[in-house]
């Protein structure tokens, strides 16, 4: 089962994290991302994510081996909304467990860290005052 | 010529005011698609900010077109 998904419906985190925990599991660390009613000095009313669905997967399948190369964590998950949101749903959820806390907090923020960097997916939001826009931060210059 | 696909995402596809298209270009490569592309559509960003991607998977600018594959130009993303 992939590790990463996108969901165009809200998602149980309950059962996300029931999926993760077993016996030989000491520590489970998660991060949840919200939709909020403000950005930038601004009021938002609502956002929509867009994605390039195959590519956003593979890549986010990557950020959840490379976490598991990189930290002494047991298993981790991501699922990130795609479609129109609400304020106040659920955006994003990482889940992460380990034997130990200190990998499972740094795996959990590597991995979130590394989906807003790295995985295709682009947020569009409706503001208050009747105007909207994708959000394309600025990054280095790659060419 | 070559033929290919290519997609857009976010504000590239308001843009571009398609979601996809197939181009027949004299292009040698991403970079030089990119640019011919850019100029058609007045896309709002230089090649330099993108990433691009062929069937799928991550590119190099450098990399020459081939018949038929599905090219995508990724803009700064926005998850989270």
């Amino acid at each position: 089962m992939p590790r990463f998904n996108l969901s165009s419906t809200p998602f149980d985190t309950a059962t996300l994290r029931a999926g993760l925990l077993d016996a030989s599991v000491g520590a489970y660390a998660s991060f949840e991302g919200w939709v909020r009613n403000h950005n930038d000095g601004r009021g938002v009313q609502g956002l929509h994510y867009d994605a390039y669905t195959a590519l956003a997967e593979a890549e986010g399948e990557r950020i959840i081996e490379e976490a598991c190369a990189k930290f002494a964590i047991l298993d981790a998950c991501c699922v990130h909304r795609i479609g129109d949101l609400a304020i106040g749903e659920l955006a994003v959820w990482v889940g992460v467990t380990a034997a130990h806390r200190d990998p499972a907090f740094a795996a959990c923020r590597f991995i979130i860290d590394e989906v807003k960097s790295r995985v295709p997916i682009w947020k569009h939001e409706r503001y208050v005052a009747g105007d909207a826009g994708w959000l394309h931060p600025r990054r280095e210059d790659t060419r | 010529m070559t033929r290919i696909n290519v997609l857009y995402f976010a504000s590239l596809r308001d843009a571009a005011q398609v979601a996809g298209e197939t181009v027949s270009t004299e292009a040698a490569d991403l970079r030089a698609l990119y640019d011919e592309l850019q100029a058609r559509h007045q896309l709002p960003f230089p090649a330099r900010q993108l990433r691009v991607a062929v069937n799928g998977e991550f590119a190099d600018w450098s990399a020459p077109l081939r018949e038929g594959s599905d090219i995508a130009f990724i803009p700064p993303v926005s998850g989270g």
